[in-house]
């Protein structure tokens, strides 16, 4: 077994805990998280792991992991934590630093699902999901005849408008992104 | 011929389910000397009870067996109820009918019937052969004396000298507090120890009931409970501390200088010395294995002291000194030591500078220690920007060190570390942990406030080795959390080092006779019922002497040991149950053998006759004697071995 020797660090853990708020130092380890993450399947490192490596500064392996991407941001961790941790909004700030520090993410699907919804808000202020789905498909180059066919009928049903509707305050949102730096 | 009485009880269906207590009395009946018997659903309720005294009483019985459950549940029961119409309760048998007959024969009643009518007759001859006995009494001194002088000694005494006994603490410091008073404050509220430890070390020194020998140990104890003889050895001073003005000139002059223990090596110290240098109350003494005056080859005659001290109070011919005390309790509080760091030389314990052991941290914690309160590098007087805490340092390492949890530890470790944070606020504490302990009223959440304000970082695994790398110090350990090794870069390494019992508390042990478990932690006599008395009847225990403990168990501790003593006190003598050894002087060779024997020392050998003598007080009545007696001279009054042969053929002759 190769044996990582690891420095800690506290950096990321000061900067994580400022970025979002949370009492990631209070983490003491009692898996209630990841007992009751429905995506923890698809999760390389558990919701419990991830505030491990935070604590212990290993953010070349978080930055890189595909946990960040998994989130669903269903929050079901955050209701558990003992300690009052919300782990979504944490994971948000792993993604932005990941984004920012252009380190290439270990799932790219989410990563598009991600920056398609967001450039989706961005245009429109609110989502319209035909457009987004579309760019968002178009994009990865992973069109079916599967997925025209289910568009069609989504639309004919009424369950996603064809036309977007846009935000009251489309300024507003707009301003929104660019104090985000984005 | 004796009038005896069989009285048979059916524990509701628990006798009676499987033995057939009519037969049982019909055939207790046909015993020889059984004047009368009877059955009873509740022999130990009320009215069962005054079945058997009014068949004392109108029968004329002298002798009684009650076949019931083990004698254990109600002999005295049953022998008060027998005394109460003026039959010695020592002519009252117990004839265990269910323990040893009905539940373990559910399935076979004629059987279980017969053994049940065995065990009855066992018991008729038996009592048969019973004396009448009375209680003995002893004579109690109500004196204490308390062996140490920290806080469980001096919280012991405190109690004891309130309720008006004479206490005396035996301390071999040339001061009170013990390791107490090397502690800065106490967890989980951060108050400054010496707030609390100041006051009770004057009451103490102000009791008028309380006498305090210093630089003193127990050279012998003597006797048995009520009325033990102490021996007290007091080690000379050299320093006449009536005369003495500490103005601290013998301090200056002394051109010795050797590790100050008080201070864990932090600072050092003259062959003359405060046990805590700064405490200016302190009388300077004389450490005799230090000053160059009585070490021969090297300044022989040195006597710069006795020469500076300008009120000639330094004398260096003083000699040691005995003294003798009666007493009736002796109170074992003689604490603990700390585990020596050169045991751990993976964590370069003793060698390598910084890394210190948590009593030094203390040491640097303490606004009036060596440091002045702030936390610095013995190495090079630097602030250390990153201190890593290793805990369970000696302890819980059954292979190498101690099996036992420090129990301490993990307290006054987040302690330091929440106070090394609150000082270095650009400080990472690091801690290293196998479990977090903190089962106490606010304990748990002093811990996780030092996460939450502290930012203390806990990592779970046990560190692999401290080692110098170049001008750096490194820890290598593992989290086992996350799976991965981990290097850190430490200024300060502090281990939290096993607690192991006092020096010396092997020698003592054997003086005071009472027992040790393989750590030399002193044995209480059962550890749910009985948790602060020895094995040894009147010496009690209080504080780590037992087991590792913190200030608040310690406490605790103490003032049941002095609540059972005031127990004790509070009858004018001891009476001890009669059913004890005894010797046949005509058959007792005095080989000796019995008093090695006995786990309770209450055998003596009598110096002018040869014979060996029963201590009535000490006895048990265990029987081991009996048994060891290579003449059979020894015997167990009213269970004689003529009386336990019989019982045992009656049984073989049913079978």
């Amino acid at each position: 077994m190769k044996v990582n020797l690891l420095k800690t660090d506290d950096s990321l853990l000061r900067r994580i805990m400022n970025e979002s708020g949370q009492p990631v130092n209070l983490c003491f380890q009692c898996r209630k998280c990841s007992a009751g993450c429905p995506m923890i399947d698809e999760f390389d490192f558990p919701p419990n792991m991830v505030m491990r490596m935070i604590q212990l500064g290993r953010r070349e392996e978080l930055l890189a992991s595909k946990a960040i991407w998994m989130c669903v941001s269903c929050e079901t961790c955050g209701a558990r934590c003992p300690n009052g941790i919300e782990i979504a909004p944490v994971m948000d700030c792993l993604r932005a630093e990941c984004l920012e520090e252009g380190v290439i993410p270990a799932d790219k699907t989410a990563v598009g699902l991600h920056t398609a919804f967001t450039d989706n808000v961005k245009v429109f202020g609110r989502l319209h999901e035909a457009t987004m789905l579309m760019l968002f498909k178009l994009r990865d180059k992973k069109i079916s005849k599967d997925d025209i066919e289910l568009g069609v009928k989504l639309l004919l049903r009424g369950k996603i408008p064809l036309l977007p509707r846009r935000s009251k305050d489309l300024q507003k949102i707009r301003e929104l992104f660019k104090d985000s730096g984005r | 011929m004796k009038k005896i009485g069989v009285f048979v009880c059916w524990c509701g269906s628990n006798i009676a389910g499987s033995v057939d207590v009519d037969q049982a009395v019909a055939g207790a009946l046909k015993l020889d000397g059984v004047t009368h018997a009877e059955h009873y659903v509740y022999m130990c309720s009320d009215p069962g009870q005054q079945k058997i005294k009014d068949a004392i009483a109108e029968k004329k019985l002298d002798g009684v067996v009650v076949a019931c459950c083990s004698p254990r549940m109600h002999e005295n029961t049953f022998r008060k109820a027998a005394g109460s119409v003026g039959l010695n309760p020592y002519l009252l048998e117990i004839a265990n009918i269910r323990e040893q007959c009905s539940w373990v024969h559910p399935d076979n009643k004629p059987a279980a019937t017969a053994k049940a009518i065995s065990i009855i007759e066992g018991t008729l001859d038996k009592v048969s052969q019973n004396l009448p006995l009375e209680t003995i009494t002893i004579n109690l001194t109500k004196r204490v004396c308390v062996v140490g002088g920290g806080i469980a000694g001096i919280m012991a005494a405190l109690d004891l000298a309130d309720a008006g006994y004479d206490v005396i603490i035996i301390e071999r410091e040339p001061a009170i507090g013990g390791h107490t008073a090397q502690i800065s404050t106490t967890f989980p509220y951060f108050q400054e120890i010496s707030e609390l430890l100041d006051k009770k070390r004057a009451q103490v020194h102000e009791h008028p009931h309380i006498t305090v020998y210093l630089s003193s140990e127990v050279e012998a104890l003597e006797g048995y409970v009520g009325n033990f003889k102490v021996t007290i050895r007091t080690q000379p001073r050299f320093v006449d501390h009536a005369n003495c003005t500490n103005c601290g000139k013998c301090l200056d002059v002394c051109p010795v200088l050797v590790p100050d223990e008080f201070n864990r090596g932090l600072t050092r110290r003259g062959a003359v010395f405060r046990l805590n240098r700064d405490d200016e109350r302190q009388l300077p003494v004389i450490g005799r294995r230090d000053c160059l005056h009585f070490n021969e080859g090297t300044k022989d005659g040195c006597g710069l002291c006795a020469d500076v001290c300008p009120e000639a109070a330094i004398d260096l011919g003083a000699i040691s000194s005995t003294q003798e005390e009666s007493v009736g309790a002796v109170v074992m509080a003689t604490g603990y030591d700390l585990y020596s760091p050169a045991n751990l030389p993976e964590y370069g314990g003793g060698k390598i500078p910084d890394v210190v052991d948590a009593m030094a941290f203390e040491r640097m914690l303490d606004p009036k220690g060596p440091t002045g309160g702030k936390i610095l590098r013995p190495s090079d007087g630097e602030v250390p920007k990153s201190v890593v805490f290793i805990q369970c340092a000696g302890s819980r390492d059954p292979e190498r060190h101690k099996a036992y949890c420090s129990r301490a530890c993990c307290m006054y470790t987040a302690k330091q570390a929440r106070l090394y944070r609150q000082q270095v606020e650009d400080g990472t504490a690091y801690i290293s942990y196998m479990d977090i302990r903190s089962d106490s009223r606010d304990f748990e959440e002093f811990v996780q406030k030092g996460m939450e304000e502290e930012h203390l970082l806990y990592i779970r695994g046990r560190v692999a080795k401290v080692f110098e790398e170049g001008d750096l110090l490194k820890v290598l350990t593992a989290d086992t959390l996350s799976g991965h090794a981990l290097e850190i870069e430490a200024d300060l390494v502090v281990l939290a080092l096993a607690m192991e019992p006092a020096s010396g508390i092997h020698d003592l042990v054997k003086k005071m006779n009472v027992t040790v478990d393989g750590d030399g932690f002193l044995t209480e006599a059962h550890i749910k019922l009985y948790p602060v008395e020895s094995s040894t009847k009147g010496v009690f225990l209080a504080g780590c002497a037992q087991s590792p403990k913190d200030i608040t168990d310690t406490v605790s501790q103490a003032l049941a040991t002095a609540g059972k003593i005031q127990t004790m006190f509070a009858n004018e003598t001891l009476i001890a149950d009669p059913l004890i050894a005894e010797v046949q002087t005509d058959i007792c060779s005095g080989c000796g053998i019995c008093i090695e024997t006995c786990p309770y020392g209450a055998r003596v050998m009598n110096e002018y006759t040869g014979i060996s003598v029963v201590n009535q007080a000490v006895c048990q009545g265990c029987g081991a004697c009996v048994a060891a007696c290579p003449n059979k001279a020894c015997e167990l009054i009213n269970s004689t071995t003529k009386q336990l042969f019989r019982v045992i053929d009656d049984f073989a002759r049913r079978a």
